[in-house]
């Protein structure tokens, strides 16, 4: 062919390429075996570790599978087509309490989601950089953010119980407090990100720091503001199930009292309420965050 | 400049207004839309706060209350002599996610293919999978740890299945993705040199996919490492089994204590897997803000 009536070119010969080729592949080969050696020490090491610390042993989790298994199938009590209705009425013998813990579990999402973004948004006008107007105001306001958000909610809702007492109020007052926290900085980061123009304009024409922020922030970051918050109502309605474990109120307090009773069937029952009103409101949530607000969200 | 200005009288304003009332004003349908938006929203929110008893002084006493439990009887953080234990069960914590998330890496890892639209031709199946690995994520950590705590015991092992069935759902998930993003020029290449069905997953279908799935799966054992500071309240092992103790036993300054351990150990968690996934994977995009708000 071609190749082999060219010339080679000056001042290099085709054999030395090849050599040289040759031992940086063979370089590249080896430093990534010790790459992978190393990695997999490292993966074994821990492995062991976890494995001594948890005194996790195959046998217990191979032992407990049927007994996990037997409980789930419990879960499920006989149900025949043609009496198909009085079974499932048996059943959800206590529905009406489940409905209403459930309404009181959506309700206390809905109302924690709407204090904690206007107590967060409000917080993260002074915890974007560029409208703090004080280093210290913007450093407390981060700090707030951060405690509120990393503490998770469940444990806030433990303390905010032994203040409130048991019922939903603590609940919602646990789930506000991570959602502040949350919710402050993701808009902290929205409003870091406007075009000052507008603001520069209301200075300009003579407005004061709350006219620059209606007039000139909020315009701009109202959509992603309400695109995050309707994401966020669906991780609330998940945290208003489980908070309900330790006292605060919501059908989680009803599946704690099943499961600790051993009311196999009643667990089956309220989990089954628990996944179709998620995947009811994933569903819900997305298809309204694609219709009231559409693309133009998350542009900036 | 400045002159051209001058010349605009308020007629001439008004003029334009009713020519292009829209540009002044938004419609009144649109206004009346928004107005109705708000004003529900409002009245939900005050009925709410009616209903949970936001509004009587009950409420105030308690807001009383908390404000003297953290800043009376929390602080100063006691039980510094307990720093040994809780660390070893801050340790165990680390493990059931590193176990758990492990698990569920493993169980996910042959299903993914099943649930990835251009390895499984039959539909339903494909389908089927996606849909159980959505049931297996819709209940959250703690409800699994519940329902294993009665099931293995309290300890460790209901924590790490807790995890391991969770974990199995979003794995299936993340990888399948990871798979149907792939391209499909190399497993054409293995076909054509007369590669069979192995052949083509391992040279055509792991180079490509494998870096994906790690970086997941070292994202969701820091996400995990968060979830399990808590499993431990409802008696599944960990920091959480000695927080949620501490706290029903109204031993607050330790509890305090413990709390601000697994904050700690959340950040170093935080940075740790950053470094890790920026050093092994080069992979700086995958952390989007929206992430960092989901802690727990």
């Amino acid at each position: 062919m071609a190749i082999s009536d060219t010339p080679t070119s000056v001042g290099t010969n085709p054999s030395g390429i090849v050599a040289r080729f040759e031992q940086q592949y063979a370089e590249y080969r080896r430093q990534k075996r010790v790459y992978a050696a190393v990695f997999a020490a490292v993966f074994l090491l821990c492995l062991i570790a976890a494995l001594l610390t948890t005194q996790f042993n195959v046998l217990t989790l191979i032992g407990g599978i049927p007994r996990a298994s037997g409980f789930i199938s419990k879960m499920l009590p006989p149900i025949h087509l043609d009496s198909f209705a009085q079974d499932f009425a048996e059943w959800y013998w206590g529905a009406g309490e489940w409905f209403h813990s459930l309404l009181n579990t959506l309700l206390m999402a809905y109302l924690a989601t709407i204090l904690g973004t206007v107590i967060g948004g409000t917080i993260s006008f002074f915890a974007a950089r560029n409208l703090a107007q004080n280093y210290l105001v913007y450093w407390i306001a981060r700090r707030v953010l951060e405690i509120a958000r990393t503490v998770p909610d469940i444990v806030w809702a433990l303390l905010f119980v032994l203040a409130f007492g048991i019922g939903e109020v603590a609940g919602i007052m646990a789930i506000t407090t991570h959602t502040l926290g949350a919710q402050g900085k993701l808009f902290a980061e929205v409003n870091e990100n406007i075009s000052p123009l507008p603001t520069d304009g209301i200075r300009s024409a003579g407005g004061n720091w709350f006219h620059e922020m209606r007039f000139g922030v909020l315009p701009q970051v109202l959509p992603n503001y309400l695109s995050y918050t309707f994401w966020r109502v669906e991780l609330n309605v998940r945290s208003a199930t489980i908070v309900g474990f330790v006292g605060a109120g919501g059908i989680g307090h009803d599946l704690f009292t099943a499961v600790q009773l051993l009311y196999f069937a009643d667990v089956g029952a309220i989990l089954l309420i628990i996944v179709a009103t998620i995947m009811a409101i994933d569903i819900l949530s997305e298809s309204i965050r694609h219709s009231a607000i559409g693309k133009a969200s998350f542009s900036h | 400049m400045g002159t051209q200005y001058a010349d605009i009288t308020a007629a001439d304003i008004a003029e334009e207004r009713s020519r292009n009332p829209d540009a002044f004003r938004a419609p009144l349908r649109q206004r009346l839309n928004v107005w109705t938006a708000w004003g529900a929203t409002t009245a939900l929110t005050i009925y709410c706060l009616y209903r949970f008893g936001f509004l009587s002084g009950n409420f105030l006493h308690g807001v009383t209350k908390f404000g003297d439990i953290v800043v009376s009887q929390m602080f100063p953080p006691a039980g510094f002599e307990n720093v040994p234990m809780f660390l070893k069960a801050m340790g165990e914590t680390v493990a059931m996610a590193f176990l758990g998330t492990l698990l569920g890496a493993v169980g996910a890892f042959p299903f993914s293919f099943l649930a990835a639209k251009n390895m499984t031709r039959s539909r339903p199946i494909q389908f089927g999978t996606r849909r159980g690995a959505d049931l297996l994520r819709a209940f959250d950590y703690l409800i699994w740890a519940l329902i294993f705590v009665r099931a293995v015991g309290l300890g460790p092992l209901a924590g790490i299945m807790a995890i391991a069935i969770v974990e199995t759902g979003t794995f299936i998930k993340l990888y399948s993705e990871a798979i149907e993003n792939l391209d499909r020029k190399q497993i054409d290449g293995v076909t054509s040199l007369g590669g069979n069905w192995l052949h083509k997953i391992w040279f055509g279908v792991l180079p490509q996919v494998l870096p994906m799935m790690l970086s997941n799966t070292l994202y969701m054992f820091e996400h995990n490492t968060r979830s399990a500071t808590i499993l431990g309240i409802v008696g599944a092992g960990g920091i959480g089994f000695l927080l949620g103790d501490r706290l029903r036993a109204y031993e607050l300054r330790e509890a305090c204590l413990i709390i601000i351990l697994v904050v700690l150990t959340v950040y170093a968690i935080d940075y740790l897997s950053k470094f890790l996934r920026e050093q092994l994977i080069g992979d700086h995009k995958r952390r989007e803000p929206i992430d960092d708000a989901v802690q727990i």
